[in-house]
């Protein structure tokens, strides 16, 4: 779950480092009174979850609280990548001695917290630790263990920070990764972590991303602290008109699941594929054995004829699909007879051959002799457990390549 | 190959005898037992639910409900 920048500096806030002054606002009047509250120049922010912000004139300055609200009222009707802001921002511009960077993130190789320090802060991470890796001092902190401000200040001191201003930025460090933890996220991290001409550190920028899995169990921090609603999933994506068909499919019968995505995928093979991880391991065999995909999918728990049959419909349909491969990994309580009379039906329905349409039908397990029967009376090969997953995607880009040819 | 005239029942078609297809009582146990609701009740004994008969699961209850030979399964596929 992803948090908006006035969300995750109060998150900031919450466990103890220091930030500036800011409001969130939703109207150009209420810009204002955080301005002139503020007093001085400000920046206003649009808050959207998306990149390029400053580049799409979602970030301006303002000397006075008249002109933070002539700002506010322009960048709160200001779309950014075809979203809305919920609202700006209004931060005070601040009097900056240097800039930091400050982070934590998963590091799912090593499966622990890495915690990230640079003296190169207010620029891309990634670009700092490509073009000076001298500048970035890494350390993994235990999923377990109290984290220990030494830790953090390992980490600082190996970007070559020393005196006060190793002892300053060291607990920043230390409560972020606390944060991290505590609060589940996937990454945590304030760039810049400001140095002020005063000698204080203060967390001019925060970006936050939660793991989707913990939202149940964060009810405090989402609910009570930040006031997020629990219909609120920051959900940007916008499925197509398959993946919403297929999911409806699947919501209007308890019987069996399917899933259906499309995004990125535009080749001539239809897959109708599952089982206990089949789907991913068909979907790379057909790539890797040079097929295109159409589409992903993913069918399982013994769905009734009529699911494994609006499934094969909505694949065949597909813009640009010859053939469509029914394969699985061998099934238990899915039936294989069940699914055949599906995707037979499918191809009936749809006035198509299930002997041409269908390209290979490889799923062994329940039932298979029945179903070995449905498709022997339509002409459709069907391929037992003695045909690899690996062999059968060979098999089926070999007929659609042969098609195409 | 045309598609079939009706796709309601492609692969399965299920068959009560008279009398059993007119006894009310039966009706009433044919409609329980089925998992996937192919017979349904009325006043006037079984009626089959023709676009469910492609769902029918081969499991026999019906079968075993009703008196020898009263309902039969055709496979469709097999003949």
């Amino acid at each position: 779950m992803r948090f908006y920048e006035y969300e995750a500096r109060k998150i900031v806030e919450l466990a103890g480092i220091p930030v500036t002054k800011y409001g969130f606002c939703q109207t150009a009047d209420e810009a204002r009174k955080v301005a002139e509250d503020i007093g001085g120049p400000t920046v206003i922010k649009s808050q959207v979850l998306t990149g390029g912000r400053m580049k799409a004139g979602g970030v301006q300055f303002a000397d006075t609280p008249e002109e933070a609200a002539e700002h506010a009222a322009d960048i709160l009707e200001l779309e950014i990548n075809g979203l809305e802001p919920v609202g700006v921002l209004v931060d005070p511009k601040a009097e900056i001695k240097q800039e930091y960077y400050a982070g934590v993130v998963w590091d799912g190789t090593a499966k622990k917290p890495l915690m990230l320090f640079s003296d190169m802060g207010g620029i891309d991470i990634e670009q700092v630790a490509e073009e000076h890796p001298e500048h970035v001092g890494r350390g993994h902190i235990s999923n377990l263990l109290p984290v220990g401000d030494f830790e953090a200040k390992q980490v600082i001191a190996a970007t070559g920070v020393t005196g006060s201003r190793l002892n300053r930025a060291t607990p920043v460090l230390a409560k972020l990764a606390r944060l991290f933890r505590d609060n589940d996220m996937l990454l945590a991290e304030i760039n810049p972590l400001a140095e002020l001409t005063d000698g204080t550190f203060v967390a001019l920028d925060a970006h936050m991303e939660m793991e989707d899995e913990a939202v149940g169990r964060q009810k405090k921090l989402l609910r009570k602290d930040l006031g997020i609603a629990e219909d609120d999933t920051r959900d940007n994506y916008v499925p197509s008109r398959f993946e919403k068909n297929v999911k409806a499919i699947d919501a209007a019968d308890h019987r069996g699941v399917i899933q259906g995505k499309d995004h990125g995928f535009s080749g001539n093979l239809g897959l109708v594929i599952g089982a206990g991880g089949g789907s991913l391991t068909l979907t790379d065999a057909v790539r890797s054995q040079g097929g295109k995909p159409a589409n992903y999918s993913e069918i399982g728990g013994n769905p009734s004829v009529a699911k494994a049959c609006g499934l094969a419909k909505e694949v065949l349909q597909k813009d640009g699909v010859e053939k469509i491969a029914v394969m699985m990994s061998i099934v238990s309580n899915t039936r294989v007879d069940i699914v055949a009379r599906g995707v037979i039906k499918a191809c009936l329905e749809l006035e198509k051959d299930p002997a041409e349409t269908i390209a290979i039908f490889r799923i062994p397990g329940a039932w298979e002799d029945e179903g070995a029967k449905i498709l022997d009376h339509y002409g459709v090969e069907y391929c037992d457990r003695t045909v690899s997953l690996w062999d059968a995607a060979g098999r089926a880009v070999a007929k659609i390549q042969g098609a195409s040819a | 190959m045309s598609a079939p005239k009706s796709l309601e029942s492609v692969f399965i078609d299920v068959r009560i005898a008279e009398p059993a297809a007119s006894d009310v009582e039966l009706a009433k146990t044919l409609e329980e037992v089925c998992p996937v609701s192919i017979f349904k009740a009325t006043d006037s004994g079984s009626e089959i639910v023709s676009g469910q008969l492609d769902e029918c699961v081969l499991c026999n209850l019906c079968i075993e409900a009703a008196p020898d030979g009263a309902v039969t399964i055709v496979k469709k596929y097999e003949q």
